[in-house]
């Protein structure tokens, strides 16, 4: 099969960027989108023209990296499943494919269809994380977690951080990404003590990258390519508003003994 | 920063009072088209009641201004919402976006605009019963005797404002849109509100559209009701004649059709 590609290229952020059409040579079926990309890339590379930059890593759909609106769509065609894993059978042949990078404010652009999503990052290291104890590990079921909450928390945790969500969305809001992450923490005991703290930090995080709000529109939740679901927003949500009630913590005048 | 701050500095501060201010203008859309719906009573009905409405000054502006408070707070987060929105997405895509949301989702603001007009034409029509606006009259010069007192006569305000075609036209056209606001708006609430999770999310869908449709309906009949002359022709035949007669010459007291009037 053969089919003409319809590529966003601009060679960094201060130069504009304008839709390039490459055809592509005879493709094997069973080839992922990746792959179909990398051989047009060696093509362009054999021609000595500039090859198309798009990010990947582990090409099996867990770790985040790869992106791309594809038609339209973040990861492409199908549901639940990331732009690595999307098969060249899935298109016709002789079909026209428009390839875009994740759009929004808060992912500049390197390069063609690479973005820049360390805001994801940002929003990670304010409140990201839980605190424990350093030394051997505890024992497994020291801390009891009913099979539920573990279930829910699991879910949360699928996100990989791709950032298919603020890419989909009409506002470019991270809020399926950020409530994922306040989420899988939050609903864990071992992520009780930071739990107020983390939202506020995260999500007053989000809103300085310059992320939308969230309309409820569902589209984060359709491209998802883990079908993190709309329910952890509201949880969030509910987590946020019990964090502006409360303010910040006090400092503590006489100190502790740490 | 205090509390009032950290709400409005926030974007999902802002959803709440987007979410708070639209709940509470669906509460007094329940009350108000209970109000509305005495119309298929007897006159007496609905005068009596604008006449206690009036009757309570301080009830009656502190719900019109608290009201006033929630349209105001709810349109300013509207566009304040908007243009952070768009501000987030400085480059659209060439291709359409917004991969599986609803049409109502990707139109509230519009829609919502277009609702703040008629919310405005309402309040003229017949709050304010501007004669420019409503193609007929002089509404204020419609009274019945109540209890003998002479009140203003809503029943057949109601009746002869919303027998013109075009009143009516745009009065369905405002409930179609409030309909598909609220289509979206309704259960997006409870979702901004936090109220959600897996086991509530399909009740909240469908209480959302059991209230959306029970208020579409509810507003619908009666400017329909009206216009076919289901309600209050009889009633309003003379008055009709006495309203075009007042405009000319200082209105002669309008006289209640007999048989028809409480004692
Ligand atoms: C009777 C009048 C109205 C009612 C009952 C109403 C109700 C609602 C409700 C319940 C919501 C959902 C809130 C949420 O997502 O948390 C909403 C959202 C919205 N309303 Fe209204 N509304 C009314 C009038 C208006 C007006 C006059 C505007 C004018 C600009 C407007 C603009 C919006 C917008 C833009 C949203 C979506 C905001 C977002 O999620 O980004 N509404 N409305
Ligand atoms: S490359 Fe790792 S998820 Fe696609």
């Amino acid at each position: 099969m053969k089919v003409t590609l319809k590529v966003w290229r601009q060679k960094n952020r201060s130069t504009p960027g304008a839709f390039k059409t490459h055809e592509t040579p005879e493709l094997n079926v069973n080839m992922s989108f990746l792959e179909m990309l990398d051989v047009v890339n060696e093509q362009l590379a054999n021609r000595g023209e500039e090859p198309i930059a798009f990010d990947h890593d582990c090409r099996e759909g867990i770790c985040g990296t790869c992106s791309l609106v594809i038609d339209g769509k973040p990861h492409g065609p199908h549901k639940g499943i990331t732009t690595c894993q999307t098969y060249m059978r899935t298109f016709n042949d002789g079909d026209e494919i428009v390839i875009e990078p994740f759009r929004a404010k808060a992912f500049p652009l390197i390069k063609d269809l690479v973005v820049d999503r360390k805001a994801f990052d940002r929003i990670q290291h304010a409140g990201g994380y839980i605190t424990v104890r350093t030394g051997a590990a505890p024992d497994a079921n020291s801390v009891p977690v009913p099979k539920q909450t573990a279930d829910f928390a699991m879910d949360a945790a699928q996100c990989i951080g791709c950032g298919a969500c603020v890419a989909a969305c009409k506002n470019a809001s991270a809020m399926l990404f950020v409530a994922a992450k306040i989420s899988h923490l939050g609903l864990m005991p071992q992520g009780q003590p930071e739990r107020y703290r983390r939202a506020k930090g995260m999500v007053d995080q989000m809103d300085k990258e310059g992320f939308g709000a969230c309309t409820v529109t569902g589209s984060c939740e359709a491209v998802c390519p883990k079908e993190i679901s709309l329910d952890f927003i509201a949880r969030m949500n509910r987590d946020y508003g019990v964090a502006l009630l409360k303010g910040d913590a006090k400092a503590v005048k006489s100190g502790g003994a740490g | 920063m205090n509390i009032v701050d950290r709400i409005w500095k926030s974007s999902l501060g802002k959803k709440y009072l987007m979410g708070l201010t639209g709940a509470a203008l669906v509460v007094f859309l329940i009350g108000h088209l209970a109000g509305n719906l005495q119309v298929f009573g007897p006159p007496e009905l609905i005068n009596g009641y604008a006449y206690f409405l009036k009757s309570k000054p301080g009830l009656l502006w502190g719900a019109r201004l608290g009201l006033l408070a929630c349209v105001g707070l709810h349109i300013v987060s509207a566009i304040t919402l908007a243009q952070l929105n768009s501000a987030a997405r400085p480059q659209a895509y060439a291709t359409n976006g917004a991969h599986g949301a609803s049409t109502a989702s990707k139109y509230m603001l519009p829609m919502g605009s277009i609702i703040a007009a008629f919310i405005v034409y309402h309040l003229a029509h017949f709050t304010a019963a501007l004669p420019a606006v409503n193609g007929v009259g002089d509404f204020t010069k419609l009274t019945t005797t109540l209890h003998g007192e002479t009140v203003p006569d809503v029943y057949a305000m109601m009746v002869l404002g919303l027998q013109v075609p075009w009143v009516c036209l745009i009065y369905l056209v405002a409930q179609g849109l409030l309909f598909m606001h609220l289509g979206h708006g309704l259960s997006s609430m409870f979702q901004s509100l936090g109220f959600r999770d897996h086991v509530w999310w399909p009740r909240i869908r469908l209480f959302a559209q059991v209230t959306s449709i029970a208020l579409l309906v509810g507003y619908s009949v009666i400017p329909i009701a009206i216009y076919l002359r289901v309600v209050g022709n009889d009633y309003v035949e003379k008055k009709k004649y006495a309203l075009k007669a007042a405009t000319k010459k200082p209105a002669p007291a309008f006289v209640t059709v007999p048989g028809k009037e409480a004692k």
